[in-house]
């Protein structure tokens, strides 16, 4: 298939590492990953801060990047984020008709219906769930409120976990509950959010696990970032990131790059080496 | 070429007028929160109070094997009764004349408190026993009629333990959830007047007072005020569904009983009740039947109060009727199953709402009701209440899309603003970034700036305001080298599209 990928503003600029992953595990898979060179933002934090005049330029710019999907030019977009694809499935046409553009809407309509979210296009579209990674990690997963409430992926992202060689997965408590990032909801009721921040880490650490996996680097740089002040130990990685993985990934050099890495989202330093996932544990 | 200004006679509905009643606090949200979350006792109680009647909604949910069909049906019924509310509320005023009750209408608060006071006042009363009614909270009722001299006592449970305790109420269905039983024992000791001194905190002790309390009100008052959950038009039928009994002796043993609802809770017909009765109690106490349902008709002769009085009251409804972003809010039934499920009521409590509507529906159906007036406008902060995580649209036994009707909101409460505002700006800025992939890769540089804010810990934990909101608790990673673009430009070249 010919996949383009949806890096989301924020996985291009702050995450990298997951939309690298993202490419690297659809080309493994076989297929023909594009890069759409004007991306930007779905516009979701205009409209979810309730800037819907202000997100119609966004979404215009974001449907006239994308459109080349309604037109048989891709079979797909992609995007590692359940939040961005529940912008462009849910909200898009609804900022267009609101702005009185029904042309638009009628078109991010037909982009919208063929735009997935990872785990969505691998399972669905894809018809896989073994993706012959490797990630000897004890691994929790948190389900992103719109990948479950908006998306509705259900079990998918844990049917891809379960197939990973050397992965022990442990079930989260109180796993549907959502981490309190909320997108600027995290800056402008701040209070709230660590409160909800707090139990959600609570959760992850009663798992004893070494990691915590999600498929939106937005949840995943809430909970690493709390994970990482707190010192904790436990890190946050992306699931494109954990399914990316092989043996050939997991090698010692690849794992001295993390080294000095806490825990939070890793850094790399070049996009040169495979290591997509640090796998030593951060010192504490 | 020139336009001409027919003078079109317009009426906009009005949104509820401030001043009266109870549906804007003081602060705005995240100021009432940050206080409510310190408050240790606070956060235990409602972690575990809410924690219960999730776990019992969800168990008493589960077993219906349509429950989708239900909540399909609810939401449909509610849609059917919007589109025709003005013909459903004539038809329900033609019914209940017709059976002996008298059909009062109310534009807003003021007019409604004033209409129970005169009705009051009329029927010789100095005192009414209340049943549980948001209506009359959002009125502020009781303070009305304190202000005309008549004293009203709150007989549910709850509400007594929120009125002698001199509070407020912090849940549509469980108004002191934010008390302990310890506390509600040291209330009761201190406000009622022949309380047993050796009074505990037993649940069955502290009831037993309550009962003793209020057997007195019920045996003496001439006038009961009530709300109403459902009126049906087709009858002129209205009911009250509760779990403790104080209403059924509200709406039997008074000569008068005034009942005060929003135009909102008509439905068409007996059968309609057949659904809301399934799906109310279940998503409220988490029961499979509440233990009372009432339902009276006009005035019947020799049995129960012998006049009756319906006030319909609008107090911003026609308004909210009118905007198609909003109407949906007005399907709710007040069973409060989105606060039981928001994990920002569950920390913050209902007191940080302000208004009496608290928790996701409140979060829209208060600015709803009020409007929205400005920047400085307390409302304005409560649709920015919530994740949008959307578990509040999960369990709302009507399907009301909460989280759409959240960013719509938060949409009105941008559009109020008088003058720009910070956030204003930064949005302004950020759409021009993003409508450009070259401005976009100018603002990432900017934002790679950031790698020596890091050092070499690959970690970033102080950043100036607004930021610094964020660092409070969390760190932040260092930018990448590389965005995702960059590396995909550099390793795949000509292969972007």
């Amino acid at each position: 298939m010919r996949i383009a990928v949806m890096a989301t503003c924020l996985g291009d600029a702050v995450a990298p590492q997951a939309v690298r992953a993202t490419v690297e595990l659809l080309e493994r898979l076989g297929h023909d990953v594009v890069f759409p060179p004007g991306q930007t933002c779905c516009g979701q934090m205009h409209v979810n801060t309730g800037y819907l005049r202000e997100a119609l330029p966004v979404v215009r710019h974001a449907t006239e990047v994308f459109g080349p999907v309604a037109d048989g030019e891709w079979d797909a977009v992609v995007a590692p984020s359940g939040s961005c694809t529940g912008c462009v499935r849910h909200q898009h046409a609804m900022v267009a008709r609101r702005g009185g553009d029904e042309a638009l809407a009628v078109r991010a309509e037909a982009v919208a219906a063929r735009t997935y979210e990872l785990s969505e296009l691998l399972v669905d579209v894809l018809g896989v769930t073994d993706v012959g990674a490797y990630y000897p990690h004890r691994v929790t997963y948190h389900p992103t409120c719109h990948s479950l409430r908006m998306l509705r992926v259900g079990d998918k992202p844990l049917q891809l976990l379960r197939a990973v060689r050397g992965l022990e997965l442990v079930e989260l408590p109180d796993a549907e509950v959502c981490c309190g990032f909320g997108g600027t909801f995290a800056l402008k009721n701040a209070d709230t959010s660590t409160a909800m921040l707090a139990d959600k880490m609570s959760a992850v650490l009663s798992t004893g696990a070494e990691v915590c996996s999600a498929g939106d680097s937005s949840c995943l740089l809430h909970i690493g970032g709390g994970l990482g002040r707190l010192r904790t130990g436990v890190r946050t990685v992306h699931l494109a990131e954990v399914l990316a993985s092989t043996e050939a990934t997991q090698t010692p050099s690849a794992r001295s790059l993390a080294a000095g890495v806490a825990a939070g989202v890793p850094r790399t330093e070049t996009g040169e080496d495979p290591a997509a996932d640090p796998t030593e544990e951060a010192p504490v | 070429m020139s336009t001409t200004d027919l003078p079109t006679p317009t009426v906009r509905p009005a949104h509820a007028p401030a001043g009266t009643g109870h549906l804007r606090g003081t602060r705005p949200f995240p100021a009432e929160a940050r206080d409510a979350l310190a408050n240790t006792q606070l956060r235990r109680n409602l972690g575990k109070a809410t924690g219960v009647i999730r776990a019992k909604r969800a168990a008493v949910v589960d077993e219906v094997p349509d429950w989708e069909a239900l909540r399909r049906s609810g939401s449909a019924i509610k849609a059917d009764v919007m589109a025709r509310l003005p013909e459903l509320l004539e038809q329900l005023e033609a019914a209940v004349t017709a059976r002996g009750g008298v059909v009062h209408w109310a534009r807003d608060a003021a007019e409604a408190n004033a209409i129970v006071l005169d009705l009051v006042r009329a029927a010789g009363g100095d005192e009414v026993v209340k049943v549980k009614s948001m209506a009359t909270q959002e009125t502020g009722l009781n303070e009305a009629l304190e202000a005309g001299g008549v004293a009203a006592w709150e007989t549910d449970l709850a509400e007594l333990i929120v009125q002698l305790g001199d509070d407020r109420p912090s849940h549509i269905l469980v108004p002191a959830i934010h008390r302990n039983r310890s506390e509600i024992r040291e209330i009761f000791l201190r406000e009622m007047p022949d309380v047993d001194p050796d009074l505990t905190d037993e649940p069955r002790r502290l009831a037993m007072a309550a009962r003793t309390h209020l057997r007195r009100k019920f045996l003496g008052a001439k006038v009961a005020v009530s709300g109403a959950n459902f009126a049906v038009a087709d009858t002129g039928t209205l009911s009250v569904v509760e779990s403790e009994g104080n209403g059924r002796m509200c709406l039997t043993l008074p000569e008068t009983l005034i009942t005060l609802m929003g135009v909102e809770k008509v439905v068409p017909t007996w059968s309609d009740l057949e659904v809301f009765l399934q799906l109310l109690p279940r998503s409220s106490t988490g029961e499979r039947m509440n233990p009372y349902t009432s339902t009276w008709t006009g005035v019947t002769p020799g049995d129960g109060p012998q006049a009756f009085h319906l006030v319909l009251m609008d107090n911003g409804r026609s308004g909210v009727l009118a905007d198609p972003d909003g109407r949906e809010a007005l399907h709710c039934i007040r069973c409060s199953a989105c606060l039981n499920v928001c994990p920002v009521y569950e920390r913050a409590g209902g007191h940080a709402y302000g208004s009496v509507y608290p928790g996701p529906i409140g979060a829209v159906l208060s600015p709803l009701l009020t409007g929205i007036t400005g920047e400085d406008d307390v409302n304005a902060s409560l649709p920015y209440a919530s994740s949008l995580c959307g578990a509040c649209f999960d369990a709302c036994p009507v399907r009301i899309d909460i989280p759409n009707l959240l960013v719509q909101q938060r949409a009105a409460s941008v559009e109020s603003h008088h003058r720009p505002t910070g956030q204003d700006v930064a949005m302004r800025a950020a759409r021009v970034a993003m409508t450009s992939a070259g401005r976009f890769r100018a603002a990432e540089k900017g934002l790679g700036l950031g790698r020596v804010l890091g050092g070499r810990s690959g970690r970033i934990t102080a950043l100036p305001w607004p930021a610094s909101r964020w660092t409070a608790s969390r760190d932040v990673p260092v930018p990448p080298a590389e965005t995702a673009r960059d590396w995909f430009a550099r390793t795949r070249p000509g292969r972007e599209r």
